[in-house]
């Protein structure tokens, strides 16, 4: 397991903006990959496992970590694992539910050589390897029933064992940071938060942790209804690195939330938004562009909104470039001042 | 950033050191409430959602739910009520008070929760192991948490126990837990007081002065208490627990008291209790006499007799179930009115005999009310709510016997209501469909923007005894004489009714009714709709009233065709006599933000502080300025009452997002031409982008008064001045059609007309904010500080430079230059569009230009001649007629 990095990377991010990966899953469609190559030793598995981009770690980790490298090599600072899917609860769809642990160790492993080979070429510019955790396929406060409000089909319980395997196995694999992302339903989140934390209280050691969540249309709440607000409140007990908000809308839509975001948090601001809107003509699903991306997450870093910018669904090696030379002249956001104390003087135990 | 206690539901509360009081629902409690208890236990958690429903709506910032009974499993019943409640928004918004005993009943309810709830409570009861294992997790699940002043020794009564057990939870959880101080929240212990037992008589003291050592010994912790407790004793003398309650948090909330778990139902203001009640109350609750108990005891006697609002409550359900119907639809309660409506069914051979018995003589008393005065439009509205449910409940009865029978009652008549095509503006109409609702009519809403063909086809399918149209916008009004036409051609027979903002009785008399056989009566509102409609209806009354509506019409005709009007003058007179101001000495100002802006998802709060109250009170149709409306002897009350729902709803609207404002400004370069105002693409000034025809005032002026005309206030081209104009479009309405949706499926109609006003108001503060932006900022022609010291008053009255005409209002009455207006301004981007009568899409909107002129004024263009009708058409490169047609309420 890593050391936790959390001194360093706030002295860099009190810096400068650091720079978050691009999309995994939109690269990887690029490679147009066969189910043979998703399949690899899995050859007589029962389900066709064509898509499910986690498993590539097991099966074509050359594929991921050039993917990864490309990132690296446009200038990122923080990559994330390959791992959007890989709980028991998100594999199952792929009856992969066993293989869990051994994929969050080796995703967490391919970007840690990728980042440790940069690292070591440019020491003055230390890449991270973020251990990502979706939000799973499946929500805990909403009704899947439109008869029965009070039904659910996963409950806390469920997620928490989920996301404690998971976890686990990214810090077993090197990861520097948890990613808690796209976040559509707080209480999933939540008991990611549950399980990350009751984790760090088994090993005796914490891990800076990122909390992200997703707006998912201009009624400006998350899909599970609250504000961003609300959110912030409902997560700021794991006291995390950063928070702020990724993937849907695409920048110029998520204007709003994540200035709301900025005035309410007493942490570092996080923002990697999609390449646009979805356009289903476009090659990766998105239009915008490298240098409108970066325009826009250009104009958060100068209106003081953010401290890590990166992109999401859509977003390529030749977005983070651009991105990280919009940003790399721009001021950080400066955290509220009252509560750089309060983050010092709360002892971790 | 200050240092709070910040939870959430669905939407965030936060709570400061110095935040007022914030009260707990507590009605949600199966140890408090009985009705709750009954209905958990009963399993029917669709009545328990309801009295959550109901805490929230009467204003609970957080709800404390308890299911802490021997006969249930609490922790099945926490998991599957806060799981349903968190499907309802309207109670999702507020955060959870998850409230046991039993620590396993909280970890249940904590695995439900999306926001940042508050645990109700952990203590060292069990001791200091139990104790700090709870905290951690509690910690873990992102709560809050409330510690009870309860040790191993048990629980603390006094204020050195209360104090020294605080104390030492406040350094178990900040030093060893790690918990954040401002997320912790004492609830030192409320005892009931005047039990008769002298130990018991300081327990309000202790209470309070322990609340105020909280504050100041153990820094950002925050206090809480069930305020209900403190006066057991007086179980059955609600007037008299209420005082207690009153007097009890007015001390303990100056001491410092955060929050309470109240029935906010049971709570008075200070200042108002009785005098002398007070005066026992406060010996009790501050221990200042021995007999204090033994007085307040004998006087309690004397004030259970007089009672208080919950015993005249109680009163009105004791009366016979007509007395109660009747009650509830003048009052405009609609919390028994199912139970009623039943009993009511049950009683009679019939169902429809419920609606033609009871429930219409309850709506009689209604409409007498609202005829005589007593009753006012949003207190109708109210009204309506309750018949519509009871109606509702009666329908499937109704529809049954029908299936049996194939016969049912018939309503007094049936009227097709619509607003025509073109025009989006029904506020007025829904009303209108309400109160004939209200009294047995049968409405069938077409809704916006109906053609002819749609609303005569209606009318015959269903068929209809009358046929209303509405409008707000001028265009409505040549609409609806064709629609008066093609009546005419085929033939009907119904009588017409036309109402709307722009419509009038002239109107109705010399342009529409004219063009059909049938009755067309002008309604000028809500109120008289009832009256216009029996009249039509009645055998014996209705060949009266048509013949003296068609002499009245006659009249009318007779005295407009006699009538010259003001004397109009020569076009070109008036042009000479034009507006004149020395361009010479005259710079006009440059824009310091040339160009397009837009303005998207505005925050509500800033603009909120710039509505205007004054045209809401209209819409609900009571007259009178504001402020002084609210404390008009006739309608104040009702004017308080719309006032107070629609601030809360406005409260509401920020605070859940329900709309979204955006707009779009441009400042260009221009020049006017003649009476023509040219918009130019840039700075050079070469190619037109739009040109705005305007119109010139044409009647004989005073003199030394000009003919105004709004190019007349643009730098005219030949001066080689450079001279700009602005323009602008802004919604608040967007998202509305998914909140109104809500509102027409629970039956709302009030709700609805009041989100619609609501959304009106906070378009035109919308305009009034921009505009006040444009002028300190963008074009920045104000920005000497002198314009940023006018105060709301001051903006409403218009004490600024310029000003920003709206096509379709008297200084520029013609529609149509909207369409290029918003071409140029891409108010598409924004989500704005235009209907084919130049209505605006959302309907809460404004658009308009800026002018920067000090001179620059609003005036009414008033009736132009025919000459000044044959240019403009030249100019506009239109034929005469659609000139004619575009201009008509100006033509006389």
């Amino acid at each position: 397991m890593q050391p936790d990095h959390t001194a360093l990377l706030t002295r860099l991010l009190r810096e400068r903006i650091l720079v978050m990966d691009g999309a995994m899953g939109t690269m990887i469609q690029q490679c147009h990959l066969s189910e043979a190559d998703f399949r690899g030793r899995f050859h007589d598995h029962t389900h066709d496992l064509k898509g499910d981009n986690d498993l590539l770690v097991l099966t074509r980790p050359e594929v991921v970590a050039r993917i990864h490298d490309e990132y690296l090599a446009a200038g990122a600072d923080i990559v994330e694992t390959n791992t959007f899917s890989a709980t028991c609860i998100a594999q199952a769809d792929y009856g992969m539910q066993t293989q869990v642990h051994e994929m969050n160790v080796a995703a967490a492993r391919i970007a840690r050589e990728c980042c440790d080979v940069w690292t070591a070429q440019t020491p003055e510019k230390p890449r991270f390897v973020a251990g990502a955790v979706g939000p799973t396929n499946r929500t805990a406060s909403i009704s899947p029933d439109v008869n029965d409000p009070g039904a659910r089909n996963v409950d806390y319980d469920e997620l928490v064992a989920a996301y404690g395997d998971a976890v686990a196995g990214l810090a077993e694999g090197g990861a520097d940071l948890i990613v808690v992302e796209t976040i559509f339903d707080t209480l999933n989140a939540k008991a990611a938060l549950f399980a990350i934390l009751s984790f760090f209280e088994s090993v005796g050691q914490r891990l800076p942790v990122v909390v992200s969540g997703t707006i998912t249309d201009a009624s400006g709440r998350t899909l599970s209804g609250q504000t961003p607000e609300a959110f912030w409140n409902s997560v700021r007990h794991v006291r995390p690195l950063a928070v702020g908000l990724n993937c849907a809308l695409g920048a110029a839509l998520m204007r709003p939330y994540i200035e709301e975001i900025a005035r309410v948090a007493d942490t570092f601001v996080s923002c990697y938004p999609n390449a646009g809107l979805p356009n289903p003509m476009a090659e990766t699903g998105y239009d915008e562009t490298p240098a409108e991306t970066a325009r826009q997450l250009s104009d958060f870093a100068r209106s003081g909104f953010v401290n890590i910018v990166g992109g999401c669904c859509g977003t390529t090696p030749a977005h983070i470039a651009a991105i990280a030379e919009a940003v790399r002249a721009l001021p950080p956001r400066a955290l509220p001042l009252a509560e750089a104390a309060e983050l010092a003087d709360r002892p971790a135990r | 950033m200050s240092r709070a206690l910040r939870l959430a539901g669905l939407e965030p509360l936060t709570i400061s050191d110095d935040s007022l009081f914030v009260n707990v629902g507590e009605r949600t409690n199966v140890t408090g409430s009985r009705a709750f208890a009954r209905l958990v236990l009963g399993g029917d958690f669709a009545g328990a959602v309801e009295v959550a429903r109901q805490q929230v709506a009467s204003g609970a910032q957080i709800i404390d739910v308890n299911m802490d009974e021997a006969m249930l499993d609490s922790k099945a019943a926490m998991a599957r009520f806060l799981k349903l409640i968190a499907s309802e928004p309207e109670i999702a918004r507020v955060p959870v008070m998850i409230d046991s005993s039993k620590w396993e009943v909280i970890e249940a309810g904590l695995k439900c929760v999306q926001g940042k709830p508050i645990v109700n409570s952990i203590s060292l009861k069990e001791g200091e192991d139990a104790f700090l294992h709870q905290a951690r997790l509690v910690r873990r699940y992102g709560a809050a948490v409330i510690v009870m002043a309860f040790d191993e020794q048990g629980q603390a009564d006094s204020f050195e126990r209360k104090t020294a057990i605080c104390r030492r939870c406040y350094d178990f959880l900040v030093d060893r837990v790690g918990f954040p101080p401002e997320d912790i929240i004492f609830d030192p212990n409320v005892f009931a007081i005047a039990t008769g037992i002298d130990e018991h008589n300081n327990y309000a003291v202790d209470f309070i002065k322990t609340t105020r050592w909280i504050r100041e010994h153990l820094p950002h912790a925050k206090v809480s208490g069930g305020i209900s407790n403190v006066s057991f004793s007086f179980r059955g003398n609600d007037p008299v627990r209420e005082a207690i309650h009153t007097v009890f948090l007015y001390h303990a909330i100056r001491a410092g008291l955060t929050m309470g778990i109240v029935n906010a139902g049971q709570l008075g203001v200070y200042d108002e209790l009785d005098p002398e009640l007070r005066e026992r109350v406060e010996d009790v609750v501050r221990n200042r006499r021995p007999d204090a108990t033994e007085r307040l005891v004998s006087f309690a006697e004397t004030v259970k007799a007089k009672g208080k609002s919950v015993v005249e409550d109680l009163a009105w359900r004791a009366q016979p179930v007509e007395a109660r119907l009747t009650h509830a639809l003048v009052k405009g309660i609609t919390t028994h009115i199912i139970e009623d409506t039943e009993e009511t069914r049950q009683k009679l051979a019939r169902p429809i005999q419920v609606i033609e018995g009871p429930l219409m003589d309850g709506m009689n008393v209604v409409g007498d009310l609202f005829g005589a005065g007593k009753m006012f439009l949003p207190q109708v509205v109210k009204s309506a709510r309750v018949m519509k449910l009871a109606v509702a409940h009666l329908i499937p009865f109704i529809e049954e016997e029908k299936a049996r029978s194939g016969d049912a009652g018939k309503p007094k008549g049936t009227i097709v209501v619509a607003t025509v095509k073109g025009d989006v503006h029904d506020i007025g109409k829904n009303i209108v469909g309400v109160v004939l609702q209200c009294n047995n009519f049968a409405v069938v809403d077409l809704g916006v923007m109906a053609p002819a063909a749609k609303i005569l086809e209606a009318a015959r399918e269903h068929d209809a005894d009358m046929v209303g149209l509405s409008g707000l916008i001028t265009p409505s009004l040549e609409e609806m004489a064709h629609v008066a036409r093609e009546m005419q051609r085929l033939g009907m027979k119904q009588p017409l009714l036309i109402g709307g903002a722009t419509t009038s009785r002239v109107h109705t008399a010399v342009k529409i009714a004219p063009h059909y056989d049938g009755v067309t009566v002008y309604v000028p509102d809500a109120s008289r709709a009832v009256g216009v409609a029996s009249n039509l209806l009645s055998d014996e009354l209705k060949d009266a009233y048509v013949a003296e509506v068609a002499a009245d019409y006659e009249k009318i005709r007779i005295q407009h065709a006699g009538k010259k009007g003001p004397k109009l003058v020569s076009l070109a007179a008036a042009r000479a006599n034009a507006f004149i101001t020395d361009w010479n000495a005259y710079s006009p100002p440059e824009p310091r933000a040339p160009g397009r802006r837009e303005f998207r998802n505005a925050d509500f709060a800033e603009i909120a502080r710039y509505v205007d109250w004054g045209p809401f009170f209209q819409a609900w149709e009571l007259s009178g300025p504001f402020p002084a409306i609210l404390d008009d002897p006739l309608v104040g009350d009702a004017a308080r009452n719309v006032y107070a729902d629609g601030q809360a709803m406005l409260r509401r609207i920020i605070d859940g997002r329900w709309l979204t404002a955006s707009g779009v400004l441009a400042l260009w370069p221009a020049n006017s031409v003649g009476d023509d105002i040219e918009v130019y693409t840039d700075e050079t000034r070469a190619e037109v982008a739009l040109t705005w025809h305007n119109l010139r005032q044409q009647n004989e002026r005073p003199s030394g008064r000009a003919n105004y005309c709004l190019a007349d206030f643009v730098a005219p081209k030949e001066t080689g001045r450079a001279d700009y104009l602005g323009g602008f479009a802004v919604t608040a309405g967007l998202g509305i059609d998914a909140r109104l949706a809500q509102f027409v499926a629970e039956k709302d109609d009030y709700g609805a007309i009041m989100l619609k006003a609501l959304a009106d108001r906070l378009a035109e503060a919308f305009a009034e904010w921009l505009h006040a932006k444009l002028r300190r900022e963008l074009w920045g022609y104000a920005a000497d500080g002198s314009d940023a010291a006018l105060d709301l008053p001051a903006l409403v009255r218009e004490e600024y430079r310029g000003i920003r005409p709206a096509p379709g209002y008297p200084a520029c009455p013609d529609h149509a230059v909207k369409a290029p207006l918003f071409t140029l301004l891409r108010a598409e981007e924004v989500g704005m569009t235009l209907t084919e009568s130049f209505a605006m899409l959302p309907t809460a909107a404004v658009s308009g230009f800026y002018f920067s002129h000090p001179d620059s004024r609003y005036f009414a263009v008033g009736r132009i001649g025919d000459d000044q009708l044959a240019d403009f058409a030249r100019r506009a490169g239109v034929p005469i007629e659609a000139a004619r047609r575009r201009l008509a309420p100006n033509l006389g």
